[in-house]
C-alpha cells in the first residue's frame, strides 16, 4: 500500500457523506497546506473542530495579559499567535505600540517560556508574566518551567494561565453533536496524554478516533482509518503517529502535570463554560500565578458572528454572515479563529479568498 | 484605538491597506498609482520624449545593523538598485539620507558607510547628495537612498505585462535574509546568511541573451506569495506554482520549521522573479544561472488564463496561496 | 494545535540539550525526557516532548506497513 492507493481510494468514495473533524489546528493549517480536501471525495467533510488555543480565548484573558503587560515593573513574554487578538482595550499587538493614550505596554515575543528563566535571572526587579495558553502538549511545558523556577528561588516569575485540555471538550462535542462520524486526534496532545485517552470515548459513541501525525501521508492514512472503521461498523481508538505517540502517553510529562496543576472549569470562546477543562496551578505554586482565576467574561460580538458554530463544526467559515460580508477579515478581525494562524476563519480565508 | 503597528510595515495585506488608504489617498497621480517598484517618468523635448527614467526611493531599518552576508550600509544600496532593475533600468546615481541616534558607535558608522561604498561601485553606481541628522536615542541608525535610472530603449517591462502562456523564474533560494535576521534575533545558531546583493547581474544576463523579460519584481518583505499575488492582480491572470520546484536552502527549511514560517512569506534582499515567454524560458533559466547571483534559479510555475494564484502540491493537489497577513510572527500554537 | 518538530540531540548538559534541525542549532529543556545523543526528539516551545525512534522517511515506510496490517 502507498500513498497513491489511499488517494485513489478516497477520492473513489461514493458512500453516505461522512463528516469527519480534525480537533488540532495544526491539522486545520496542514489540511489546507497539502491541499487534502482536492486529494478526497467531496462525501468526505472535513470539519475544523476547537482545537486552537487561541480561538477559544476569551476576551477578558487578553484584557488581564494587557493590564499585566502596563503594570510598571511588569514585562509580558507571549507566542506570536497571541498578538493580534482583539481585547477590550486593544490587542496586545496594537498595546506594544505606543500611543496618545500613554507609554508602551512591555511585551515580547517569546519562542519557548523557558526564556522567562534567564530574563528574570538577569532583571530580578522586573516581573515577567507569561501568556500561558495551550493545550496538554504545553500544559506540561510550563510545568517544568515552574518547577524549575521554584528550585531556583527565582520568584518574579507569573503564570496568567489559559489551560485547557482537550479531552472534556471532545466529550463535549460528542454529547452534544451527534453528526460527527469521526475525529481525527490531535497527534501532539496525544504524545503527551497518550493514545488510551481516547478508548472511553470511542467506546461511549461507537465512533473511531485515530491519532494523527502532520505530515500529509499521516493525515491521509488518518482519515483513511475513519472511512474504513465507518464502513467496517467499527468505532475505536487507531494510532497512525506511533513514532512519537505511545499508548500510555509521556508519563513524565503527565506527572509533572499532575504536580503542578489541578482541574477546574475554563471558559471556551464559542462552546462556553465547561467543566474540569481548565488547568491551574495548585496552591504550592500560586505565588507564580498571575491572575488566571475566572477569566470568563468575552466581549460582546455582533449578533451576526458564528464564532461558536465555526468552533464547533456546524458550519464552515465562509458560511458565517460576518465572513462572506468581509466584515471579519484577517486585518479586522472579531473573533480570534479569524486572527490565530491556526483559527479556522483565518485559514479558509488566506486560502479560499 | 487604531493605531500603527508592526504589521503595517510587513510588506503584506496591512502596508497594502496603509498605502492605500492614507498615501495613495493623498497623493494619486499616474505615476505613482502604477505602484510598481520603481517610477517611471519621461524625459521630453517638446512633445519627443527622450529619455525614460525609473526612479525609487527606500528606507532601511534592519536591526542588527551588521548581520552575516552584509551590514544595512550594503543593504540599503542593493535594494534601491534593485528596485530600479526590476523596472528595466539601468542604475545611475543614489541619493541618501541618514538619521543616526545619539550614541551610534563613529567607528560603525565609517563601516557602513565604507559598505556603502563598495556595493556602489559594484552595482555600478554614483553617490551624489546626502544628508544627515541625528535624534535622541540608543545609538541606531535609519537609512534612506534614492536612486534614478535610465531605461534603455525597448524595454517593457511591468508587472502589469504578463499573460497566459508566460513562464516564472525565480533567481535564487527563498527566505534567507528574512532566517538571518530573525535567526540573530531568537538566538538560533546556523550558519544561514543575509542574500543581500545587487541583482545587475541577473538581470543584465537575461536582456543580453535577448530574453523578452516581461515582468520582473525582487522579492523583498511579504515575500514571494504576495509579489505573486500583486502580478497576478495587475494582470489579470491566474498563477499556478509548482511546489518542490520552489527553491529553498535546507537550513532555512528547517529554521522556517522551527518557527512555524512558511519561505513563501519570508523577506529576501537579493532574489526575484522574472515573468519571460515560454518558447524562451529554457533561454532564461541558463542566462540566470551563468550569473554569480542566479546560480540556484528555477523556473517555479506558469502564467495561465483566469485569475488567482495557486500551488501545485507534493501529492498533485491544488490550493491556492493568498498574500501575507499581519507581521509574520513566530508562532507555536 | 501544537507545532512541534523533530529534531537531533547533538550534545547534552544537564536539563537542556543541543538539537540539531537541519544545521539550525536549538538549545532545548530535555526535563520531560530522557534522550540519548543522535536520536531525534520532538520539540514544541523550546522543550522536547518526545524521543522518535525513526527518522521521517522511515516512519512514512512504516506507516504504510501498520495500514496493511490492519487491512488483514
Amino acid at each position: 500500500m502507498n500513498v497513491k492507493d489511499l488517494i485513489d481510494y478516497l477520492k473513489a468514495y461514493n458512500g453516505r457523506e461522512l463528516k469527519i473533524m480534525e480537533v488540532c489546528g495544526t491539522h486545520t493549517a496542514a489540511i489546507f497546506k497539502n491541499g487534502i480536501r482536492d486529494l478526497i471525495s467531496p462525501k468526505i467533510k472535513l470539519i475544523s473542530g476547537p482545537g486552537c488555543p487561541v480561538c477559544v480565548t476569551p476576551t477578558a484573558y487578553i484584557d488581564r495579559c494587557v493590564e499585566f503587560a502596563r503594570t510598571p515593573g511588569c514585562h509580558l513574554l507571549t507566542f506570536g499567535d497571541m498578538m493580534k487578538v482583539p481585547g477590550t482595550h486593544g490587542s496586545l499587538s496594537e498595546n506594544k505600540a505606543a500611543g496618545e493614550e500613554g507609554a508602551a505596554a512591555n511585551i515580547t515575543i517569546m519562542y519557548s517560556p523557558f526564556e522567562a528563566i534567564e530574563k528574570a535571572k538577569e532583571n530580578p526587579d522586573i516581573t515577567y508574566g507569561i501568556a500561558a495558553v495551550g493545550f496538554e502538549t504545553t500544559a506540561p511545558v510550563y510545568a517544568l518551567l515552574v518547577q524549575q523556577a521554584k528550585a531556583l528561588g527565582i520568584q518574579n516569575i507569573r503564570l496568567i494561565t489559559a489551560l485547557k485540555t482537550a479531552i472534556p471538550a471532545l466529550k463535549w462535542i460528542c454529547e452534544n453533536q451527534n453528526d460527527i462520524d469521526g475525529f481525527i486526534c490531535p497527534g501532539h496532545v496525544s504524545v503527551i496524554t497518550g493514545s488510551r485517552i481516547y478508548d472511553q470515548l470511542a467506546e461511549t459513541y461507537r465512533k473511531p478516533f485515530v491519532v494523527s501525525g502532520f505530515e500529509a501521508e499521516h493525515i491521509l492514512a488518518a482519515i483513511y482509518r475513519i472511512v474504513k472503521q465507518i464502513e467496517e461498523g467499527r468505532g475505536r481508538t487507531e494510532n497512525m503517529y506511533k513514532n512519537a505517540v505511545h499508548t500510555e502517553g509521556n508519563t513524565k510529562a503527565l506527572a509533572a502535570m499532575e504536580q503542578v496543576y489541578e482541574a477546574g472549569p475554563a471558559m471556551w470562546r464559542g462552546l462556553g463554560i465547561i467543566q474540569g477543562s481548565g488547568l491551574y496551578l495548585k496552591d504550592d505554586y500560586s505565588c507564580y500565578d498571575g491572575g488566571s482565576h475566572e477569566l470568563y467574561e468575552d466581549m460582546e460580538l455582533p449578533a451576526e458572528c458564528c464564532c461558536g458554530a465555526v468552533i464547533t463544526g456546524r458550519i464552515n467559515p465562509d458560511q458565517c454572515p460576518m465572513f462572506r460580508s468581509g466584515r471579519c477579515t484577517p486585518l479586522e478581525p472579531f473573533g480570534p479563529c479569524m486572527v490565530s494562524s491556526e483559527g479556522s476563519c483565518g485559514i479558509w480565508y488566506r486560502n479560499l479568498h | 484605538m487604531e493605531k500603527i503597528t508592526m504589521a503595517h510595515g510587513s510588506g503584506g495585506k496591512s502596508s497594502a491597506q496603509l498605502m492605500a488608504d492614507i498615501f495613495g489617498k493623498h497623493f494619486k497621480n499616474q505615476v505613482l498609482d502604477k505602484m510598481e517598484d520603481a517610477a517611471i517618468v519621461e524625459v521630453t523635448s517638446g512633445t519627443y520624449s527622450i529619455a525614460k527614467i525609473a526612479c525609487s526611493t527606500d528606507s532601511f531599518v534592519v536591526s542588527p545593523l551588521v548581520f552575516k552576508g552584509g551590514d544595512i550600509g550594503k543593504l540599503c544600496v542593493c535594494g534601491t538598485v534593485n528596485d530600479l532593475l526590476m523596472m528595466g533600468a539601468v542604475p545611475k546615481y543614489l541619493t541618501c539620507g541618514f538619521i543616526l541616534e545619539e550614541g551610534l558607535s563613529i567607528d560603525l558608522l565609517d563601516k557602513v558607510v565604507e559598505s556603502m561604498a563598495l556595493q556602489a561601485k559594484e552595482a555600478g553606481v554614483m553617490i551624489v547628495a546626502g544628508d544627515t541628522k541625528v535624534v535622541e536615542g540608543n545609538g541606531g541608525m535609519y537609512i534612506n537612498t534614492t536612486g534614478i535610472g535610465q531605461i534603455p530603449k525597448g524595454r517593457e517591462v511591468s508587472s502589469a505585462n504578463c499573460a497566459a502562456g508566460d513562464v516564472i523564474l525565480c533567481s535564487g533560494n527563498l527566505g534567507d535574509h528574512h532566517a538571518c535576521i530573525l535567526s540573530h534575533r531568537m538566538e538560533i545558531k546556523n550558519n544561514i546568511q543575509s542574500d543581500c546583493a545587487a541583482l545587475n547581474d541577473v538581470v543584465e544576463g537575461l536582456f543580453e541573451a535577448g530574453i523578452q523579460v516581461k515582468a520582473m519584481r525582487d522579492v523583498t518583505r511579504g515575500g514571494l506569495g504576495t509579489v505573486l499575488n500583486e502580478i497576478a492582480d495587475s494582470s489579470g491572470c491566474r498563477i499556478e506554482l509548482e511546489e518542490e520546484s520552489i527553491p529553498v536552502d535546507e537550513e532555512v527549511k528547517g529554521f522556517a520549521d522551527i518557527l512555524g514560517l512558511d519561505p513563501l512569506y519570508m523577506g529576501n534582499e537579493g532574489k526575484m522573479i522574472a515573468v519571460v515567454p515560454a518558447d524562451q524560458a529554457e533561454k532564461a533559466l541558463e542566462a540566470m544561472k551563468a550569473s554569480e547571483h542566479g546560480k540556484n534559479a528555477a523556473i517555479i510555475g506558469s502564467v495561465l488564463e483566469g485569475e488567482g494564484t495557486f500551488i501545485k502540491t507534493r501529492l498533485g493537489a491544488t490550493r491556492r496561496f493568498d498574500v501575507l497577513y499581519g507581521e509574520g510572527l513566530p508562532r507555536i500554537c | 494545535m501544537c507545532v512541534a518538530i523533530p529534531g537531533r540531540v547533538t550534545e547534552i548538559n544537564g536539563t537542556t540539550a543541543k538539537v540539531d534541525f537541519n544545521g539550525n542549532t536549538v538549545n532545548v529543556n530535555i526535563g520531560l525526557i530522557e534522550p540519548k545523543v543522535g536520536q531525534y526528539v520532538l520539540v514544541h516551545a523550546g522543550c522536547a516532548i518526545e524521543v522518535m525512534e525513526k527518522e521521517q522517511a522511515q516512519d512514512i515506510i512504516d506507516l504504510f506497513a501498520d495500514l496493511e496490517e490492519l487491512q488483514s
